[in-house]
């Protein structure tokens, strides 16, 4: 099976009632250390996350997977900011998410997600009983249940606990070492920091500046990014 | 006065001569109930196996003329009984287009009439939930690729709960309905005869006592089912959330 990377997005604009979502954005997303976007509420990332999972259509411009448009999404999943959880129990909603994948042997790919996301012992328990925390953990295990090359994660941590949020930084990370390539948003600079091989800035729907975290932290490019990480308001 | 004074007396007896015939288990009486169990709830399945369905295809498919579509469903949720009897009787009569079939005056025409009856109720109650779990569910399905016929499934099964509620009414309008199987069946004494059609009989020919035990029954079924329902519901959403 080929991979869905490179993601390249040309120039790709999104509108909606009247509003330019995204401003012809160019990007290419590749294999390697976790891609962080930035940014204030309302700067794109959601909907750059959604339109390079496949969910939202550009108006202009156009994106391709592995090299190739119109590509399923089978090699990339998505987490959202508030996952849905089946109404089903803990395994059956990563069984259901096998099912769908086409996945082998589920039993015991069950049994190995819910070790990684620390769930092993809610295998039965109702998942819309779970707490945030456990949900999001669980709507990892879900993404990861097709094998992606790429997870999408949109704020993962938002309205979580700082003990949740460990867990889930941990296993983000842990994802990442897997050879998994994550592109995250959040506008927590802090998980930035944590998290990100590199840093791209969103602002109105445009991509300001995009550089490894290091240097983006250190030594920003644009004043943009330079009020951004100064706490300063973007507007 | 003399007759009204005589009226709760007379009443009285026959709730004791009701209750002795539930009691002692009259065969009649039970004759009856079982046809009008087996007539609901063969109707309610029926119109489940069709209702369900169509109401969730009405919800995930988009297609010119929808919103039509959705009000007719939803006015046709207030079919009048006769009506339908009256149609059903015409499509069975002798000379109607299946009256080869021979189906009139038979359990069966009773089941067709009230499947028609039952089937907008549970379609339209099946659309809204179908209709609100897909606002939930869309990007959630659509991001984990799921495809046509699995998201249909997967709504159906995750709204089981709800779809409950669905049946539910849809068995509550077969078990009280009246007026469209004395039509089509007949009220044939010991084969078209249910509940419903003997407790008009019985009370246009004055007497109480059976059409007041099968009152009581029919009322009883209707909560044992709805209590049955509602302990399988909590129970379920106990293992499933």
């Amino acid at each position: 099976m080929t991979s869905d990377l490179p993601i390249r997005l040309q120039a790709v604009s999104v509108h909606s009632g009247g509003v330019t979502i995204l401003d012809r954005v160019t990007l290419e997303i590749d294999a390697g250390a976790p891609t962080v976007l930035i940014g204030p509420n309302g700067s794109g990332k959601t909907s750059l996350l959604r339109a390079a999972m496949g969910l939202l259509s550009p108006n202009e411009g156009c994106i391709t997977w592995g090299g190739a448009g119109s590509v399923p999404p089978i090699r990339r999943a998505l987490v959202f900011q508030r996952p849905t959880m089946l109404r089903r129990s803990v395994a059956g909603n990563l069984s259901y998410a096998l099912r769908i994948a086409r996945v082998p042997q589920r039993a015991r790919r069950i049994k190995e997600l819910l070790q990684m996301v620390g769930l092993a012992a809610f295998a039965k328990r109702p998942a819309r009983r779970l707490s945030g925390g456990e949900q999001q953990r669980l709507a990892l295990a879900r993404a990861l249940a097709r094998d992606p090359d790429v997870l999408f994660l949109d704020e993962p941590t938002t309205s979580l606990d700082p003990a949740s949020t460990q867990a889930i930084e941990e296993i983000i990370r842990g994802i990442a070492r897997c050879g998994i390539k994550v592109v995250m948003s959040t506008h927590d600079l802090g998980e930035a920091q944590r998290i990100a091989g590199e840093i791209i800035l969103l602002h109105r729907g445009r991509v300001i500046e995009r550089a490894p975290a290091e240097a983006f932290l250190h030594s920003p490019k644009t004043p943009e990014a330079r009020a951004f990480l100064a706490r300063e308001l973007l507007v | 006065m003399g007759a009204q004074r005589g009226e709760p007396g007379r009443s009285m007896q026959s709730d004791a001569s009701a209750l002795h015939l539930i009691l002692t288990g009259d065969p009649a009486l039970f004759a009856i109930v079982r046809l009008s169990l087996f007539v609901s709830l063969s109707a309610v399945t029926a119109a489940a196996l069709i209702g369900v369905p169509f109401g969730a295809m009405i919800a995930l498919t988009p297609f010119r003329g929808r919103e039509v579509a959705i009000v007719l469903l939803n006015a046709m949720m207030g079919l009048p009984p006769v009506v339908v009897g009256l149609a059903v009787y015409l499509l069975l009569s002798r000379s109607g287009p299946l009256g080869a079939l021979g189906l009139l005056f038979t359990p069966p025409a009773m089941i067709i009439a009230q499947t028609i009856l039952v089937t907008p109720i549970i379609a339209a109650l099946t659309r809204q939930t179908i209709e609100d779990l897909w606002a939930e569910y869309s990007d959630e399905l659509t991001a984990m690729n799921v495809g046509g016929l699995d998201r249909v499934a997967t709504l159906i099964w995750d709204g089981r709960f709800s779809l409950v509620v669905a049946l539910l009414a849809g068995f509550g309008r077969a078990a009280a309905e009246v007026g469209a199987i004395i039509i089509v069946g007949g009220n044939i004494d010991g084969f078209t005869r249910t509940m419903t059609t003997a407790i008009a009989l019985e009370t246009s020919k004055g007497d109480l006592s059976l059409a007041i035990g099968l009152g009581i029954v029919l009322i009883a079924i209707v909560i044992a089912v709805n209590a049955l329902a509602w302990v399988a519901r909590r129970a379920g959403e106990k293992i499933a959330g």
